[in-house]
């Protein structure tokens, strides 16, 4: 089957399936979005909004938002296929490992950037962020994002075996995303002028992140679903 | 005739009951020579920096850690490919066992930078750019550990940590330069970046004997790491197959005793 269709077309398979597993359930919309702008509103509790810290702060802020978002959507994209023996069933179904892994990874990619989309209403409207440099801003969110999938797929279907799962894959996970704060963090300093250097190296970095974590998840999801 | 013969093999291939050998003592004795070199020349011989002055001391301990700490991820990243491709025990084995010498010699890293920066900025913790990367890296390897401190089938537990071995090595030189650009900005001294590099004489001296005794202790640990995994895996199997021989004993005990039982009613 997975011959006829090629690994993009399990891809797109396996993305349709969790999109419409999250349309029907309302995860994403009910839980983590919410999740999410608690968030927003505890680093202003934690940070004083009148002493300019948190407007300072925006950019990272925002990204740790995000990461921490991220983890809960991976935990539930994974949980899904842990339960009932899913993960073996689909490793039975023919279907080619790297397309089910680059699909899940699109599936990740399209729930946390619509998340993020959300989240900079958010910090427009809490932390009075005004938006510039948007073409890089969109460059740096669709790198990081996509880098945020790439790595939290692999991690997270490791994880999701685990009886532990919920303290291992922030543990795993977090450290390896690092440089992704990092460089998401600086690039939206620079796209919100706050630094007058270029931010495109940041992107690169992203990009290239988001490109070697893609490739190897691609490569290692097969004894991933085999063997782990 | 046959008997010697097997006589003489089972005296040349013994089962191994311990993780030395002639080879690591040998290796241990010249770590130790030059571990006590690096701390005479590093201590008392050397003479202070022009610019570090007595600090340049803890350089003296900071360089070999961390690059014992690479070698033992190299070590890993390498066994975690192999394991991949060859699905054996050895490189199991060999890429857990560098995933723990790099852990134990990354802390050290940490504590002796920190104790640096004590004495150079007059705080242990200043996000210099090394010590940052060490702290992330460090952390990426705890968790490396973590799931190997599950137990799990070997297979899948050898699989689960060769995939995370390469995960996490393909992510050091992107923390590198991640943290390289991001501190850029705001650099001050670095650890590494305070060194001489016209150093010469006793200091060079120091430092090389330092380097070695370094990765000659990764290397014996290593070594010896591996051979203690070998032999906890062995035990483990002998455990495994001596409670398997009880629970028959039991229940061929229980069977014949219903037997007696469904005789006597």
């Amino acid at each position: 089957m997975s011959q006829t269709r090629g690994v993009l077309g399990d891809a797109w398979l396996m993305a349709r399936k969790d999109l419409l597993l999250e349309r029907r359930a309302k995860i994403g919309l009910g839980q983590v979005v919410p999740f999410a702008i608690l968030v927003l509103l505890l680093f202003a509790f934690a940070l004083d909004p009148d002493r300019g810290v948190l407007k300072q702060a925006t950019p990272g802020l925002f990204w740790v938002t995000v990461l921490f978002s991220a983890v809960l959507t991976l935990q539930r994209s994974f949980g899904l296929e842990a339960e009932d023996g899913i993960l073996e069933a689909l490793r039975l179904s023919g279907m080619s490992p790297a397309g089910i892994y680059l699909g899940k990874v699109t599936a990740l990619t399209i729930q946390l950037l619509l998340l993020e989309a959300v989240l900079v209403i958010g910090v427009a409207v809490l932390y009075d962020t005004k938006f510039v440099g948007i073409a890089l801003l969109v460059a740096i969110a669709f790198t990081a994002t996509l880098g945020i999938a790439a790595a939290g797929s692999v991690y997270g279907a490791l994880a999701a075996r685990l009886r532990s799962r919920e303290t291992l894959l922030p543990l795993l996970l977090l450290p390896l995303l690092a440089p992704v704060l990092i460089a998401a963090t600086r690039g939206c300093e620079v796209s919100l002028q706050r630094e007058a250097v270029s931010g495109w190296p940041w992107a690169a970095l992203l990009g290239i992140f988001a490109l070697v974590y893609l490739a190897l998840g691609s490569l290692l999801f097969r004894p991933l679903l085999e063997d782990a | 005739m046959t008997a010697t013969k097997m006589n003489s093999a089972q005296s040349v291939s013994p089962a191994p009951t311990g993780t030395g050998s002639r080879g690591t003592r040998l290796l241990g004795a010249v770590a130790v020579c030059f571990l006590a070199v690096a701390v005479v020349y590093g201590l008392f011989i050397s003479p202070p920096d022009s610019q570090l002055g007595n600090t340049i001391r803890i350089i003296y301990m900071h360089v070999p850690t961390v690059m014992a700490a690479y070698l033992a991820f190299l070590t890993t990243a390498v066994s975690s490919a192999m394991y991949l491709w060859k699905r054996t025990e050895f490189w199991d084995l060999l890429g857990s066992s560098g995933a723990e010498i790099g852990v134990l010699f990354f802390t050290v890293t940490i504590i002796d930078g920190a104790l640096w920066g004590k004495v150079t900025w007059g705080v242990f913790w200043r996000w210099e750019p090394r010590l940052t990367t060490s702290a992330v890296l460090l952390i990426m390897y705890l968790g490396y550990l973590a799931v190997r401190a599950i137990p799990a089938d070997p297979k899948t537990r050898a699989t689960r940590c060769a995939i995370i071995g390469l995960v996490a090595v393909v992510n050091i030189p992107i923390v590198h330069k991640a943290v390289d650009w991001w501190r850029g900005l705001h650099q001050g001294k670095t650890v590494l970046g305070t060194l001489n590099p016209e150093m010469g004489g006793t200091q060079l001296f120091a430092m090389y004997s330092a380097l070695t005794a370094g990765i000659l202790v990764c290397v014996w640990l290593l070594i010896h790491r591996f051979r203690a995994g070998y032999l906890a895996e062995r035990a483990s199997d002998l455990g495994l197959g001596q409670a398997l021989e009880e629970r028959r004993l039991e229940s061929s005990s229980t069977s014949s005793g219903s037997k007696v039982s469904g005789d006597d009613s």
